[in-house]
């Protein structure tokens, strides 16, 4: 079988980094094929070339044999070549049909001629089980189904070639498994798929072939099913991975964060938090699990003084902080890696310096009258990019908007591990990450924990879940429905807590 | 009306999005997108010379640009006369995108100002000499200080967009102003008494540099604002956090930074600076009077390109707001060719304004009149 489309040795330079060296990648018609590859090893960038963001310095496309310049997204569209991105580009308060015909609009003497997209797509949804309805608004529905406007967006254009960047990684486990099965049936009707992701269990699901880069080098291309994990892993990182990392046995100490009676309603006048009480103590890792909008967020929101809006009391090392500004939280002990690091994490626009510093700038070792320390600042942030590997194009002077995003997660951590908190509240601190830097993280968690610290981890994978927990309570609907140890529960059955259908005890979460 | 609003607050949300978010490229590309917006404006002003007198545009297009030599120290020093005010209001608007705020009140902050400087420098004579400028500067900015407060206090505490707030303290400004003159500094005619010899701002040396101008010091504080706000902007822990809450508010929020503290004080600070720009228009010696007229002064959205030329930045504010005090002080001797005063003003502002959106446009302005067209999930 010919190959759909040719990535020849592609070179892609950004200030201060080479971000594709000399890369090939070779698709064939009817596969999907994995693209591998650590944080920032310039797989987005490679996906953005093919996909017509950006201009490569050097190499050539070939589409369908033919050499093919691709100057915009726009002559991507006309040889059929779809994306859907990392974060998804849609109008919020436009409906799926709206969303799905924008930028090829039928028109009638200047009006819109909706009725006959609105048929195409319901026809397109039915034939691939999407469950959409043209006439829902974007905003009102969840982020899996987003997801699917965008495949239908790309249906629609006729894409053959169909781009997903990280597509699972804002899924729950039940959506991922029907993006796997869609995912399916579009090679069956004979489209080609490239998926980048970092999750090598989806890889071994789904692709037929794997290609993989390190630091924008082009590594190799390996057949899915006679390569297993562990060999994929290396390849990437250049090393053996430990996927479970060992723990010492527990040692528990004094209560760090006792929390009472949390509950909190939101806009609408739902409750969000039910009676929310548990202990996390010294030297524990404490795992909040729960599907994702069962009020997870809303309770972390609560812990940082972030939503002020609720009742109950929180105390941290025998103090009463419940009524204590954020600032006076983090000050006293809290580390926060946030769940959204872009809307919390991060500032962006801000140099990874200028990052670094966010819960610290006012510090004496940072600031002298109002006055910052820049070199102070410089030193502290050159350690840290030192320490916790963060990689990015012109070191502590990067702008955090060009950062991987992988590199960008690395960043808050470092920040807030190097904080030195007696309480660190990390919400799915890996999200994203590549499986170097996922072990990474979790022997930093665990190392807190040895030092006697507590961690409250909140995260929606499973595997991460059972891997570092000592205990795990189940939210479900704003309310704690099990309290387990990891080492006494099944998978399964940490599947029917959280989604509901079974609960169990809660009395020793007091 | 309603529409109205929103059109405004969509321009304002696109202005801030073309300020506070810090370039990707580089500091020389960017002097470069300025120098292309100027290099447009005065293309698009030539071309409106040939419209109107096809047979001195090419005369009044060298005019324009040997304009601060055309009277030797005389006209060197009006640019500078005409730069002082434009450099601090430009300043007054940038300072505010940095905290993601438009301050386009900067026009009602610099009549309070300017009132205030008026009446302390005609009133005020019982002051001893030397105090007496310093007083006068100091009310003006201090009345700014208060007139940028006041939306940075309803933002901050009823979140009434600041745009909408600060449009309505400008006409307020206004009306309260010509009351005001009318009331105590009228000259009985038309516009304010002049001010008394010893609230002018001293020369501090220009004189002997220029000693056919009525340029001031005024241009003097102009530069020490310049100074003070880039200071404060790259050095301290205060212009850290003004940025942070700018480019991510909740970001700021997650590092306990005060938010609604950081929006009043960049309020307060930005009305400050206008405030002053009125001191600097009014106390001089060259027959500025504030007129009872029903206009907003010009100067303050003067403020509006300059920023956008300077990209909020001080160092830039400063040399775009220098371009603008050129094209201004050309713009006088234009009047020796055929050209109207009026077709004067339309081509200086035509090169202005022209500048200032082709800034816009190349820094990729959304559309306002298009339907806001929110993206998801980017954040
Ligand atoms: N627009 C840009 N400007 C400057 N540098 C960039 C830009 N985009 C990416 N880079 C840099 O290029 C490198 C490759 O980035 P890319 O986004 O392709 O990585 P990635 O493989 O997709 O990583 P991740 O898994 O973290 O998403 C990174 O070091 C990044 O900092
Ligand atoms: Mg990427």
């Amino acid at each position: 079988m010919g190959y759909v489309i040719e990535m020849l040795n592609i070179t892609k330079d950004f200030p201060g980094i080479l971000a594709n060296d000399n890369v090939t990648l070779q698709v064939q018609k009817g596969e999907i094929h994995a693209l591998l590859g650590e944080n920032g090893a310039g797989k987005s960038t490679l996906m953005s070339i093919l996909f017509g963001l950006y201009q490569p310095n050097s190499g050539t496309i070939l589409v369908n044999g033919k050499e093919v310049e691709i100057k915009s997204p726009n002559d991507a569209n006309d040889l059929h070549i779809g994306m859907v991105h990392q974060h998804f580009k849609l109008v919020h308060n436009f409906t799926v049909a709206e969303n799905i015909v924008l930028g090829m609009e039928d028109t009638k003497n200047g009006f819109l001629k909706m009725d006959h997209a609105i048929q195409k797509i319901q026809a397109l949804s039915d034939q691939f089980n999407f469950n959409l309805n043209p006439n829902d608004i974007i905003s009102e529905i969840s982020v899996g189904m987003q997801q699917r406007v965008e495949i239908l967006k790309m249906l629609y254009r006729n894409a053959e070639i169909m781009i997903f960047d990280e597509p699972t990684a804002v899924l729950t486990p039940q959506e991922i498994e029907e993006l796997i099965h869609i995912m399916k049936n579009l090679v069956k009707e004979g489209k080609s798929i490239v998926l980048i992701t970092h999750k090598l269990k989806e890889i071994k699901a789904v692709a037929d072939r794997c290609s993989v880069l390190r630091k924008g080098k082009y590594i190799g291309t390996v057949d899915v099913k006679t390569t297993n994990i562990e060999q994929m892993a290396e390849m990437m990182v250049g090393r053996k991975v430990l996927f479970d990392i060992p723990k010492s046995p527990i040692h528990l100490g004094k209560t760090v964060l006792s929390v009472r009676n949390l509950n909190m309603t939101n806009k609408d006048g739902k409750q969000v938090l039910k009676d929310v009480s548990f202990d996390v103590k010294a030297g524990e890792i404490l795992c909040i699990a729960g599907i994702e909008g069962n009020g997870q967020t809303q309770l972390v929101e609560a812990l940082s003084g972030l939503n002020p809006h609720y009742t109950g009391t929180i105390i941290l090392h025998g103090n009463e902080i419940s009524k204590a500004s954020i600032r006076h939280r983090t000050t006293s002990g809290i580390g926060h890696i946030p769940e959204d690091r872009h809307k919390h994490g991060l500032v962006l626009d801000f140099t990874l310096a200028e990052n670094m510093i966010l819960q610290s700038y006012f510090d004496e070792e940072f600031q002298h009258h109002g006055f910052l320390k820049f070199e102070n600042i410089s030193s502290h942030t050159n350690d840290l990019i030192e320490r916790f590997d963060v990689r990015s194009g012109k070191g502590e002077k990067t702008m955090a908007r060009s950062m991987s995003g992988g590199n960008q997660q690395k960043a808050i951590v470092a920040r807030e591990f190097d904080r030195n908190p007696d309480l660190m509240i990390a919400v799915q601190p890996t999200r994203g990450l590549d499986v170097g830097a996922i072990e990474y993280i979790h022997k930093q968690l665990i190392s807190i924990r040895d030092q006697n610290k507590a961690v409250l981890l909140v995260s929606l994978e499973l595997d991460e879940v059972m891997g570092i927990s000592d205990r795990i309570i189940v939210m479900y609907e704003g309310e704690l429905v099990a309290s387990v140890h990891p080492d006494k529960v099944t998978e399964n059955e940490l599947g029917l807590y959280m989604s509901g259908s079974k609960r169990g005890e809660i009395n020793e979460v007091v | 009306m309603k529409s109205f609003k929103n059109f405004l607050l969509k321009i304002s949300e696109s202005l801030k999005n073309t300020f506070s978010k810090k370039p990707k490229i580089s500091l020389g590309e960017n002097t470069k997108s300025s120098l292309y917006a100027i290099l447009a404006g005065l293309i698009f002003g030539f071309i409106l010379m040939l419209i109107f007198v096809p047979q001195d545009a090419f005369h009044g297009l060298w005019i324009i640009f040997t304009g601060a030599f055309q009277d030797g120290n005389e006209s060197m020093g009006n640019v500078l006369l005409f730069a002082a005010p434009i450099i601090v209001t430009g300043l007054s608007v940038g300072f505010a995108f940095k905290t993601g705020l438009f301050n386009i009140g900067a026009t009602g902050q610099l009549t309070v100002g300017s009132f205030v400087a008026i009446y302390i420098g005609v009133r005020w004579g019982f002051l001893p000499g030397h105090l007496h400028w310093i007083v006068a500067v100091l009310g003006a900015i201090l009345a700014g200080a208060i007139w940028g407060f006041i939306p940075g206090l309803l933002k901050a505490l009823f979140n009434v967009h600041e745009v909408v707030a600060t449009i309505m303290l400008n006409y307020i400004a206004m009306y309260l102003v010509n009351w005001g003159v009318m009331s105590t500094v009228f000259d009985g005619l038309s516009k304010s008494k002049s001010v008394l010899e010893s609230a002018i701002i001293p020369k501090m040396g220009l004189q002997w540099l220029f000693p056919d101008s009525s340029v001031t010091g005024g241009f003097f504080l102009a530069v020490i604002a310049v100074i003070i706000i880039y200071i404060v902007l790259e050095k301290t822990t205060f212009g850290y956090q003004l940025k942070a809450v700018g480019h991510n508010k909740e970001a700021a929020r997650y590092a306990g930074i005060n938010e609604k503290k950081a929006i009043i004080s960049s309020m307060t600070i930005a009305g400050a600076l206008s405030g002053l720009a009125g001191a600097i228009v009014y106390l001089t010696g060259s027959g500025a009077h504030l007129v009872v007229q029903n206009l907003l002064l010009s100067e303050g959205f003067d403020g509006i390109a300059v920023a956008l030329l300077g990209l909020s930045h001080p160092i830039g504010v400063l040399l775009s707001g220098l371009f603008l005090g050129y094209i201004k002080n050309s713009g006088f001797y234009l009047q020796r060719l055929a050209f109207d005063t009026e077709v004067i003003k339309i081509i200086i502002s035509t090169i202005i304004y022209f500048s200032a959106l082709s800034m816009l446009f190349k820094k990729g302005f959304k559309n306002p009149f298009k339907k806001n067209k929110k993206t998801g999930g980017e954040k």
